[in-house]
């Protein structure tokens, strides 16, 4: 049924995915910007920037360009970096594994953060407690991440300089891993040192990332937390002599966990999305940062790329979305 | 063993400790590399391909590990790199290349002759990509006899010798580039240079060891760490976090602020690379008057001194002190009244403003976007309505090129060799797609200088044609920029008037 359900899902995805292919491939190519004028050097004539725009395919029509570049996407290839000269294929799987590592780290962040300012609101509803939650997620909120990333980094790289505020990997450090997942790869090879690297240099710009969204999650688990208390059921644990966080934490959460896991599903594809500006400031090496050079550089191949890794991003991430809601919710298996 | 919740958050805690306290190329370290926290990614390693090798910042990067067929003292002035002499015949149809012996390459093989041959022709070649191409395509039949290599001009280009100490004027290793291919060069590159590519973690860090063959003598450091950074308050908080030892390019307010820090120092060096406006000969700038009332009414001084906390030397032509062709007497004073004066001989006043628009990006260059409101402020007390766009610097490259620039454009010009080709040269000649005036008056005059033999000559041609441009406001020169770099205090560093901060130029004070 669910293996029934996601083939279905993923063919349904084919059609966005085309489309997000030839929108992205035309306005690329309308926007201002020229890629060639870009590397045209001093003396250059008019016949030496038409060799140089022969050289990159760029001569040709947009529709003769897509008919290429689409032939070639379905084998696989989808071109070479004009800044970079590397396979676009090759450059975003070794740069997707880091902003992966970096989104979930954030987003395990937020969960936790979340869940702890929701259940101690809940725990101290109508007291100091709740209105500090309050308080707090608001001010969260309130911040947007880059502001968040430039706090952190004051504080925690330069006031307080206890933690990296550039890179993934401290540069002494030669990880020789097989894959680029190298916090999966660290600690499934008990590298505890380098997993601690990693985790460093993870922190603050998942922090960055996290605490909006945590903020997010906190307010509305809040929220249907206090719904929940007010159930019948939990009057029941109540009665049979259940603590008030055992209530909480055994009984009503998972019930309250729905809305917010819709909420922080949706929030993760624009998290990810905001990893391209928190990657710049960090200088993380991940698929942001590298979207950035490529578009200050007009690489269209590259762009090109990188958009439709996004697009692919999304479409599993709310795949698998339904995939939780329908093992949270048996109801929703068979709607 | 059982996983409680007690357990992961205490091993969370102390993970993270160990990677932020831990002994993993701890800052406080003693004997640890030097760390740069550089302003720009380095996106491929081939320098003569591609837009990174016509970058003038990342061939700080490319020198590190690669030798220049002609190498480039501090001053601009020239020296020897692998071509230890080099010059011309007599009348200038052929050239000589006396190569370095006892050269040797980072994988230890022997550079010989061949190699220059082999990356001249190459840089040559259409299909490479490289874009200097037409530069390098103008020697050819190359013959090498012993150290000596020579060729046939065939077609004059008197600062030849000069692009072989700039961009794209690398040697690479032919035999090891042919085996490998470019795919695997970029894997792992080598080159002659005093540094070794021991790590390269793209977008994020270069790692370099010193070359210990190298013939310039080994480094003083031996390990050399590149971070790109490429956010200007990143890089601050690197260095002032310690976690860098050398960075450069920083807003001058930091620059200021950091070097009086305990521990930390600061050079602050004129470069290579100026701001300027160009002019497009369009509406109203066809009347000489609007073009010298807008270049006479600002006050370059005083743009350098109060926004750019006089780090800057304002200019008069697109020729710096430093370079050939610069000539003191050429000066565009700074006269209100009497710029005033010819807008209203123009038929123009602040009742009747002249109209245009003026293109800038916003944060390209230090201060540019509020270096260009500070002009059309002084322009306004003139009777000059300026109307500022903001454009990214791709858009600029587009309009440029294809001739569309505004009235007036903001722009940054860079010439590391310094020669008045490369810069009145391709900036003002009309066919050029580097130049927004496209004057037959500036085309006749700049195109018996791109072959003449005679240097001294050549020289003073191009300060004829600055002199011209000056009398008759075709570009508005505005300031040769300069480039801060903050540093330990345990540190010497080296400018270089090209901008290029090349780590062996760095050493322990």
């Amino acid at each position: 049924m669910i293996v029934r359900q996601v083939l279905s899902r993923l063919l349904q995805a084919l059609p966005t995915l085309v489309g997000v292919a030839v929108l992205v491939f035309v306005l690329v190519r309308v926007v201002p910007g020229d890629p060639i004028a870009m590397m045209i050097a001093p003396g250059a004539s008019p016949d030496d920037i038409a060799r140089l725009r022969g050289l990159y395919g760029l001569d040709r029509s947009i529709p003769e360009q897509f008919a290429i570049w689409a032939g070639r996407a379905l084998a696989g290839d989808f071109g070479t970096s004009i800044s970079l000269r590397q396979s676009v294929m090759s450059l975003v799987l070794a740069r997707l594994p880091s902003t992966l590592e970096l989104a979930v780290f954030a987003t395990v962040i937020a969960i936790a953060l979340g869940t702890a300012l929701a259940v101690f609101g809940v725990r101290h509803r109508g007291r100091l407690g709740e209105a500090a939650t309050d308080a707090a997620t608001g001010f969260a909120l309130s911040v947007p991440d880059f502001i968040w990333a430039l706090l952190l980094m004051l504080v925690f790289g330069v006031l307080a300089p206890l933690l990296p505020i550039s890179g993934r990997l401290d540069p002494s450090v030669d990880p020789g891993f097989v894959t680029r997942f190298y916090l999966v790869e660290a600690l499934l090879r008990g590298r505890v040192a380098v997993a601690g690297d990693l985790v460093a240099h993870l922190l603050l710009p998942a922090l960055a990332l996290a605490l909006p969204l945590a903020a997010m999650i906190g307010r509305v688990l809040k929220s249907s937390l206090a719904e929940e208390m007010l159930q019948d059921y939990v009057m029941l644990a109540r009665v049979k002599g259940f603590s008030r966080w055992r209530i909480i934490l055994g009984e009503a959460l998972r019930n309250a966990a729905i809305p917010a896991v819709s909420l922080t599903g949706v929030q993760f594809t624009f998290l990810v999305g905001g990893t391209v500006l928190i990657e710049k400031i960090f200088s993380f090496p991940g698929i942001g940062n590298l979207a950035i050079d490529a578009v200050i550089n007009r690489d269209l191949p590259l762009i090109q790329g990188l958009i439709l890794v996004f697009a692919l991003m999304f479409i599993v991430i709310n795949l698998g979305l339904d995939l939780v809601y329908a093992a949270l919710n048996p109801r929703l298996r068979h709607g | 063993m059982q996983l409680t919740r007690r357990g992961l958050v205490v091993g969370g805690l102390a993970l993270t400790a160990a990677g932020s306290f831990g002994g993993l190329g701890s800052a406080a370290a003693q004997g640890r590399p030097l760390t740069i926290a550089f302003n720009v990614n380095l996106p491929s390693w081939d320098p003569t391909v591609g837009p990174s090798a016509v970058n003038p910042t990342i061939q700080a990067l490319y020198q590190s590990v690669f030798d220049q067929y002609i190498g480039q003292k501090p001053d601009l002035s020239f020296t020897g790199g692998l071509i230890e002499k080099w010059g011309w015949n007599d009348d200038k149809t052929k050239i000589f290349l006396d190569v370095r012996k006892g050269v040797t390459w980072h994988d230890g093989s022997p550079f010989t002759p061949e190699d220059v041959v082999w990356s001249l022709e190459r840089a040559g070649k259409v299909e490479t990509g490289n874009p200097i191409q037409f530069v390098w395509a103008k020697i050819g039949n190359f013959a090498i006899d012993g150290q000596r290599v020579t060729a046939d001009v065939k077609e004059f280009e008197p600062a030849l010798f000069k692009w072989m100490a700039f961009l794209t004027g690398y040697v690479l290793p032919k035999a090891y580039y042919t085996k490998v291919g470019a795919e695997g060069f970029e894997q792992k590159p080598i080159g002659t240079g005093p540094y070794m590519v021991d790590q390269f973690e793209r977008n994020a860090f270069l790692r370099l060891k010193a070359n210990p063959n190298y013939w310039g003598g080994k480094p003083a450091i031996d390990t050399v760490i590149f971070k790109f950074v490429t956010d200007a308050s990143a890089r601050v908080a690197e260095i002032e976090s310690g976690a860098a030892d050398v960075t450069l390019e920083i807003p001058y307010e930091e620059y200021d602020r950091l070097k009086a820090k305990k521990g930390l120092k600061g050079v602050a060096t004129p470069v290579s690379d100026i701001g300027m406006i160009f002019i497009t000969d369009v509406d109203p700038m066809l009347d000489k008057r609007v073009r010298l009332a807008a270049a006479t009414s600002i006050d370059k001084k005083a743009l350098v001194d109060r926004l750019l906390r006089g780090y800057g030397v304002p200019l008069d032509t697109l020729q710096t002190p430093e370079y050939e062709a610069y000539d003191a007497s050429i000066k565009v004073p700074y006269d209100p009244a009497k710029a005033e004066a010819m807008l209203k001989e123009a038929g123009f006043s602040k009742d009747k403003p002249v109209k245009f628009k003026i293109q800038t990006t916003r944060g390209f260059k230090p201060k540019d976007y509020e270096m260009v409101q500070a002009i059309v402020g002084m322009w306004r007390r003139i009777g000059i309505e300026a109307d500022i766009e903001v454009y990214e610097i791709a858009k600029h490259y587009e309009l440029r090129a294809a001739h569309k620039l505004a009235p007036a454009a903001f722009y940054n010009w860079g010439n590391a060799i310094g020669d008045p080709s490369t810069s009145t040269g391709h900036a003002m000649f009309g066919p050029s797609p580097h130049c927004a005036w496209k004057g037959q008056d500036t085309v006749e005059r700049i195109a018996p200088l791109w072959d003449e033999k005679d240097e001294a000559k050549r020289i003073a041609g191009y300060k004829a044609v600055d002199r011209y441009i000056a009398e008759n406001g075709l570009v508005i020169p505005l300031l040769q920029y300069v480039q801060p770099i903050v540093f330990r205090d345990t540190l010497t560093v080296t400018p270089y008037v090209s901008g290029s901060l090349q780590p062996q130029a760095i050493k322990t004070a």
